[in-house]
């Protein structure tokens, strides 16, 4: 990391810091000793081979292993400005969630319209007022670049959508809710290369608003949306910089090796 | 050593037409084949059966007396066909079995499904199916002597044999066939859904409630109506605990008969074949069939037009 002296001006870039995370599954310890940070605004992007881990990295940040038994934290993931361990017993998965949204490998838009669909959020959060109700959909839809091809049926179920439109009423339904930190899990693998652009898009127009962690199996997606990479391997985080440093000039051999194509 | 290990899967040079393989194919396709006729035939010959009786019955008494008739006397000197009293009984006891059974079915489901740990689920499910295992007639007389007397306990006025007790029973009889399959329903329903209402902070009930149930909507119609059905065609609890007077009602506190009952009735008695009296139950075994067959269709309309698309 670049900045060692930790003052708090510097602490203001970070959106989070994971301090010394472990991860397992009943006995499978699938994430050791991970230090990393996210900044502020910026989009943080997570490769490595398949079984690396980076998935299970980006599910404790929203503490979806919760939902499963036998699974076990150790160390902490810090959200900023609150400076809160999200992975502390008493803090409450459901609250994490609240500020903490996904979006899934495959599209998942829920057996309902598509207004529905984004407005779930805010529904789970007791919102009732239509009039707010529907200035957050059509904004959410906006931010998503799905406005313009949904306005006339927002009452059609979800399902009627293509698979990329489809994801991006998953990005709407995760931004509804203006959540601070928004985790994306390999969002373009279920999709073609035409939707994958326009997702990818996407991401960048996002990183104003919000910041963001995303998986990939794809380098050169890592390489064209994100501002830093992360390389797993094994679950070890093996380096973390700079995008441009990573893919240009990395100081590890493994990191080298995988992007280059001999490994991986 | 490379040409000993090599093992020719298929026989240079015969890429001709192999008549055995042919003639096993046809041969097991033909067995299925009869195999699915073999139902279909059973179903058609008890229609022909219930129709063709049905039919001489229908020329004595005519379908306008048997719909509007408020009266079933045909074993009587002054014999009545009207079949009101039956549907109304049948009615009435399906009804409090529903109340009982698709709720409480459904809470079960739900709670199987998404809220109980994986212990819990292995042994409570056997011994809910076990419940649908117990044979009718055990439940019958648990009506008749169990719930019956508790009943009378709250209600002092109660009759010995009522509409409601049954009713009740059977509730309890169906709750298995409707959790059972609700439950599979939910469960069809892939985690990457459920995952997705985790994910905007949706606690379990409302993931459950508002995701998992809509999108398991086709399944549990087919539930529901096997439910339905379940009622509607449940003989031995009515017979028993229902008493057997055919009596035009709405009230669960009478006593009434059901079409089933009055079936099972007239079976056990004995009436020379061919007479009108042994004729009507085929006349009421076709009303049978006729309630149960829309509700069938209800069901088939439900699940294609709601087909699982997660």
């Amino acid at each position: 990391m670049e900045n060692n002296s930790e003052t708090k001006n510097e602490q203001r870039q970070f959106k989070s810091e994971v301090k010394n995370l472990n991860f397992y599954y009943g006995g499978f310890n699938a994430l050791k000793n991970i230090d990393m940070v996210l900044h502020d605004k910026k989009i943080t992007a997570l490769i490595g081979p398949s079984g690396c881990g980076k998935s299970t990295f980006l599910r404790c940040f929203n503490r979806m292993h919760d939902l499963y038994p036998g699974n076990r934290y150790e160390g902490e993931i810090i959200l900023h400005p609150d400076d809160v361990n999200i992975l502390a017993s008493n803090v409450d998965p459901i609250e994490v969630r609240m500020r903490i949204s996904m979006v899934f490998q495959k599209p998942n838009p829920f057996p309902k319209s598509i207004y529905e669909n984004v407005a779930y959020g805010l529904r789970v959060r007791g919102i009732k007022q239509r009039a707010i109700l529907d200035e957050r959909v059509e904004e959410a839809l906006r931010n998503s670049a799905l406005w313009d091809e949904v306005k006339d049926r927002l009452q059609h179920l979800a399902f009627n959508l293509s698979g990329g439109q489809q994801q991006r009423l998953c990005i709407a339904r995760a931004l509804a809710t203006e959540p601070e930190i928004l985790l994306f899990d390999e969002p373009t693998s279920a999709l073609d290369p035409i939707a994958t652009a326009s997702i990818e898009e996407l991401i960048t127009d996002l990183k104003n608003k919000v910041t963001i962690l995303i998986v990939t199996h794809n380098m050169q997606q890592a390489a064209r949306v994100s501002d830093y990479t992360a390389y797993m391997y094994l679950g070890e985080l093996i380096e973390f910089n700079v995008t441009d440093t990573i893919f240009i000039k990395p100081k590890n051999k493994q990191t080298e090796d995988y992007i280059t194509g001999r490994f991986g | 050593m490379a040409e000993e290990s090599h093992i020719k899967i298929v026989p240079a040079g015969k890429l001709g037409y192999s008549f055995r393989r042919h003639l096993r194919e046809r041969f097991i396709e033909i067995f299925l084949f009869m195999s699915a006729v073999l139902s279909v035939a059973i179903m058609l010959a008890i229609i022909m059966m219930l129709m063709k009786e049905s039919f001489v019955f229908f020329q004595h008494v005519s379908i306008w007396e048997f719909l509007t008739d408020t009266q079933w006397t045909p074993l009587f000197d002054d014999a009545h066909y009207g079949i009101l009293p039956l549907v109304s009984g049948t009615v009435v006891s399906s009804l409090i079995a529903l109340l009982v059974a698709l709720p409480l079915g459904t809470i079960i489901a739900i709670y199987l499904s998404e809220f109980a740990p994986f212990t819990v689920r292995e042994v409570a499910k056997p011994f809910l199916e076990l419940l649908g295992g117990v044979p009718t007639v055990v439940y019958g007389y648990f009506a008749l002597l169990f719930v019956t007397p508790l009943l009378q306990v709250i209600f002092p006025e109660l009759p010995g044999f009522n509409l409601l007790s049954a009713g009740l029973v059977m509730g309890i009889m169906i709750i298995p066939y409707v959790s059972s399959m609700t439950e599979d329903a939910m469960r069809a329903v892939p985690m990457n859904l459920r995952e997705g209402s985790y994910a905007m902070g949706a606690t379990r009930f409302q993931t459950a409630i508002r995701v998992v149930m809509p999108a398991a909507f086709s399944g549990i119609a087919a539930a529901y109506i096997l439910g339905i059905s379940r009622a509607v065609g449940e003989t031995m609890v009515v017979a028993i605990a229902a008493g057997m007077q055919p009596n035009l009602t709405w009230n669960p506190m009478e006593p009434a008969a059901t079409i089933t009952a009055y079936i099972v009735q007239v079976s056990l008695g004995d009436l020379p074949h061919g007479s009108i009296g042994y004729q009507t139950i085929f006349a009421a075994g076709l009303t049978l069939l006729l309630i149960t067959l829309v509700f069938n269709i209800i069901g088939h309309v439900l699940r294609k037009r709601y087909r699982e698309i997660y």
